[in-house]
């Protein structure tokens, strides 16, 4: 499949300070891509650039091939889902999906078909003459999305438009969103700093950090093989270490916590550990693996995301997943517990 | 772009139109109208309309009478109208809040002349209050009550304290009721409460409310000339006279600079004692 | 002191004796116009001689009523159109200028706001007197250096309309730009978005968010325009508005039949007033 957006060392600055730096992104026909990032880190800019609301201080866009540059928001194949949702209130949900279908000055049987068929797909199916305000939450994210798809944009571009919902709407919604886009096959360009949001849904994430992308890779690969020390703790949860010093084969923490390294070949100075990676009470034949004791401070329940955390003996402090099962269920506050954590899952990073 | 820049330049000529023509221009045609001589058709620069006003003591005692009387109205109309703001915002039960909101906003539409006039009838030698008091027994001869300063200042307080109103009930609107019950809480009295959290919450819109009575009063005609007395000295008079009874039209034009340059003045100071901009006074 | 605290009764009653005789105060020239407007006399003020209505239907030698006085009933007429006129003007140019400031970046955006803010502050009389002047300038040049008679330059209904639309536009400027404040800029984007043009996104978006701020913006304009006198006057040709017209009467001969007239714009008025006290309720 062939790219439908270039991004080719993209910058955008704002007098002095740096919004994009080098920003590079090929996206496939067809693809979702996620734009994740903590709030000021350039993602919401990135979008607004692609849509053509502010101009890049240098580098390219092409969409299908076609220089975006000095090309007009109106002009541009794409439509936006505002975080908003931006929805006109003095018109009902048939007009406002019609509304971008009547700027193009289609027939009125021709417009009105195409509305039905695509609020239809929403499953809004009945509610053209609903008013805005008549609408839940998750019926207004659906206006607001038809209304752009209506348009056939070559690109959607998303900007968080769940972040409105509420938690449980919102999971509900990560997953339609997911499956309407499989089905009409439209590129989405999807902007988030909700991690699960990016990483159910999409093909590929971009993680943002100060206007720079710090890693473009699927979901998978970022969670299991994050390239940076930004990356690492920004996906998933994370138990992060900051490193004194380290040799060959192993690494020490400020605190003093020595743990065996091998085949480093690079002077870290941080150092990542997943709570689901450790093997609690771990048997003598597992190999590759460091092997502790500590002592439980508090067992934080939440049911199968129930975690501990612990202390080892230089007085780091450990958060580890808790699996909620017969062996387990008993431990408390207090008790002395043997950890192993294998050597490749500690990521070591240099900042 | 070229969308955007129709769009820009639409919106853009119609209202360089209206502020080149009808305000920028006619203000700088009053200020050069007044440094010529009436008759006098070389277009030479000349200051005799501004120094006939500061040697005839008439003009300029007329005019520093009315500039210290619109003061002084813009002052009373503060002290009489703050009550009935605070009242309408914060005592009243808000059931009749909207009623009475609306019976200040009726006697503002219904407009000066006709509210003027409504006074004539009222302080009249004939008028409502003398006969009611020559009815109970009070008086017998009626009392002077029209064609002086009392009823001239009564017509100016009158028609322009409602402007006062508005803007400081749209400010203690704002004002959180919370803060007031904490400051009570915290056994402030009711003095303290106004003079620590009312007033200054208040003061955006008092100093708006002030400027525009200050300047609706400087600039007045009817209330002055249809209430004042016969010898009484306002300072729009004058140019009225100018410019409608002797026709002396670069007279009058110095006249109304000077009093632009006064008005402006004052309603500059108001703002950099308050701290406020003048963008701000409309809102 | 507010509803949530405690007063003393002394507080209580004495603010609320205070605020009654300041609504009779205000209501007390209204009331006094509308009830000797039914007086059975020649003179405007009391003794009361009995109700009739001779000063809205009489037309004798002695007494010509309201709806037969064809001076009164043609400067009602002029003021209507005067009004009307103004008030789209001012409307219309208001909203634009409301766009103008709030959504474009310009250069001197600062200062031309400036000016189209000023005649909040400028005294309606030096308006009146810089229009007239520099109108008849340009119509004297274009009469002797080109020899176009033009109606428009001299005083008269066009005249009065730009001059008053010159402040009206102010007023309309600033109630668009209080609700265009509260406008969600991403709607106009999504607009955009969806292909409209920017002109598009104003006329299908933004216009209809903004339609109460525009009615009311020409309601208020529209009686501003109604009342004025202290422009209309120096722009006045020979057809008088109904303040001006009034205003002779006062001055030299008040019969009833002003009370009449009066009576009815207070009418006119309470009855608009008590619309839109319903219709506000109702939202």
């Amino acid at each position: 499949m062939s790219s439908v957006l270039e991004i080719k060392d993209l910058n955008k600055n704002f007098g002095d300070f740096k919004a994009l730096q080098d920003i590079n992104l090929n996206v496939k026909e067809g693809e979702f891509v996620s734009v994740l990032g903590p709030s000021g880190c350039g993602k919401t800019t990135l979008l607004r650039v692609i849509a053509g609301f502010i101009e890049e201080s240098s580098g390219s866009i092409s969409i299908q091939k076609q220089p975006m540059k000095g090309i007009s928001p109106e002009n541009r194949p794409v439509n936006i889902v505002f975080q908003s949702l931006a929805l006109f209130p003095m018109m009902n949900v048939f007009e406002n999906v019609a509304f971008g279908l009547r700027r193009q000055g289609l027939k009125k049987d021709e417009i009105s078909k195409k509305v039905l068929k695509m609020l239809k797909r929403v499953g809004l199916e009945g509610y053209e003459k609903k008013k805005i305000n008549e609408l839940s939450g998750g019926q207004k994210q659906r206006v607001a999305i038809a209304r752009s798809l209506v348009m056939k944009p070559k690109i959607l571009l998303l900007d968080e438009p769940l972040s409105a919902l509420d938690r449980k709407l919102r999971e509900y919604m990560k997953v339609e969103l997911k499956d309407l886009q499989r089905e009409v096959g439209t590129t989405f360009i999807y902007i988030t700093h909700d991690q699960s949001e990016a990483l159910v849904m999409s093909d590929r994430v971009a993680v943002m950090n100060k206007g720079k992308i710090e890693q473009l890779d699927t979901p998978v690969n970022l969670y299991t093989h994050p390239n940076t020390a930004f990356v690492a703790g920004f996906v998933g949860e994370n138990n992060r270490f900051e490193l004194a010093n380290s040799d060959n084969n192993s690494i020490t923490t400020k605190n003093g916590w020595k743990l065996n390294m091998p085949d480093l070949d690079f002077t870290p100075n941080v150092m990542f550990m997943r709570p689901e990676a450790f093997i609690l009470e771990p048997t003598d034949d597992i190999k590759d693996i460091n092997r502790f004791q500590a002592t439980i401070k508090v067992v934080l329940f939440d049911g199968a995301n129930t975690k501990m955390s612990v202390v080892v003996d230089s007085g780091d402090e450990i958060l580890i997943s808790l699996p909620q099962n017969a062996k387990f269920q008993n431990l408390k506050s207090g008790d002395r517990v043997d950890i192993g954590i294998a050597y490749n899952n500690i990521k070591c990073y240099k900042e | 772009m070229s969308g955007n820049k129709k769009a820009f330049y639409f919106l853009l000529i119609p209202v360089l139109l209206w502020l080149v023509l009808l305000i920028i221009i006619p203000h700088i045609d009053l200020f050069i109208s007044s440094f010529k001589v009436d008759g006098d058709s070389s277009s030479a620069f000349s200051l005799e309309n501004y120094t006939i006003f500061f040697e005839e003591k008439i003009y300029w005692f007329t005019f520093l009478n009315t500039v210290l009387y619109a003061i002084g109205i813009t002052l009373l109309a503060f002290v009489v109208t703050f009550p009935v703001a605070f009242y309408l915002t914060k005592v009243v039960d808000r059931k009749y809040a909207s009623f009475l909101t609306l019976m200040l906003l009726i006697p503002l539409w219904v407009g000066e002349l006709v509210t003027i006039y409504g006074w004539v009838i009222i302080l009249g030698d004939h008028g409502v209050i003398n006969e009611s008091l020559k009815w109970l027994g009070i008086i017998d001869k009626p009392l002077p009550l029209l064609y002086n300063n009392f009823s001239m200042s009564i017509g100016l307080l009158y028609m322009s304290m409602l402007f006062m109103t508005i803007p400081v009930m749209t400010t203690l609107e704002s004002l959180d009721d919370s803060l007031i019950e904490a400051a009570s809480d915290l056994g402030a009295s009711k003095f303290t409460i106004f003079r620590r959290i009312i007033i200054p919450h208040a003061m955006p819109g008092i100093v708006n409310g002030g400027i525009i009575v200050f300047m609706l009063v400087i600039g007045d005609y009817v209330a002055p000339n249809i209430l004042g007395g016969k010898s009484n000295l306002w300072f729009t008079e004058q140019i009225y006279n100018q410019f409608l009874s002797t026709f002396n039209w670069n007279q009058g034009a110095a006249f109304g600079f000077l009093l632009l340059v006064i008005s402006s003045a004052v309603i500059w100071m108001a703002l950099k004692l308050s701290g406020q901009k003048l963008e701000k006074v409309g809102s | 002191m507010i509803r949530s605290l405690p007063n003393s009764p002394l507080y209580k009653y004495g603010y609320r004796f205070y605020i009654t005789l300041f609504f009779i105060f205000l209501v007390l020239p209204l009331i006094a116009i509308s009830v000797l407007a039914f007086n059975d006399s020649n003179s405007i003020a009391l003794p009361w001689h009995g109700f009739s209505l001779d000063w809205f239907f009489a037309n004798n030698d002695n007494r010509v009523g309201l709806f037969h006085d064809e001076d009164l009933l043609r400067s009602i007429w002029i003021s209507v159109e005067t009004a009307f006129a103004m008030a789209i003007l001012s409307t219309v140019v208001g909203t634009m200028a409301a766009l103008l400031f709030e959504q474009e970046k310009f250069k001197f955006k600062g200062l031309l706001y400036f000016f189209a803010i000023a005649p909040l502050v400028i005294p309606g009389v030096i308006l009146g007197i810089s229009i007239l002047l520099s109108s008849s300038y340009v119509g004297e040049i274009l009469d002797t250096k080109f020899g176009i008679d033009t109606e428009v330059f001299s005083p008269g209904f066009w005249l009065v309309v730009f001059g008053q639309f010159s402040f009206g536009a102010t007023y309309a400027l600033l109630l668009v730009s209080a609700r265009l404040k509260k406008f969600d800029p991403q709607l106009e984007e999504a607009a955009l978005s969806l292909k409209a043009s920017r002109l598009q996104a104003i006329r299908y978006i933004t216009i209809p968010f903004l339609k109460p701020a525009i009615i009311g913006a020409f309601a208020v304009t529209f009686i501003m325009s109604f009342s004025n006198f202290n422009t209309t006057i120096f722009l006045v040709g020979s057809d008088p508005t109904l303040p001006v017209e009034l205003f002779s009467r006062i001055k030299f001969s008040s019969t009833p039949v002003l009370n009449a007239v009066s009576f009815m714009i207070v009418l006119f008025i309470t009855i608009v007033a008590t619309i839109s006290l319903f219709t506000n309720r109702k939202k």
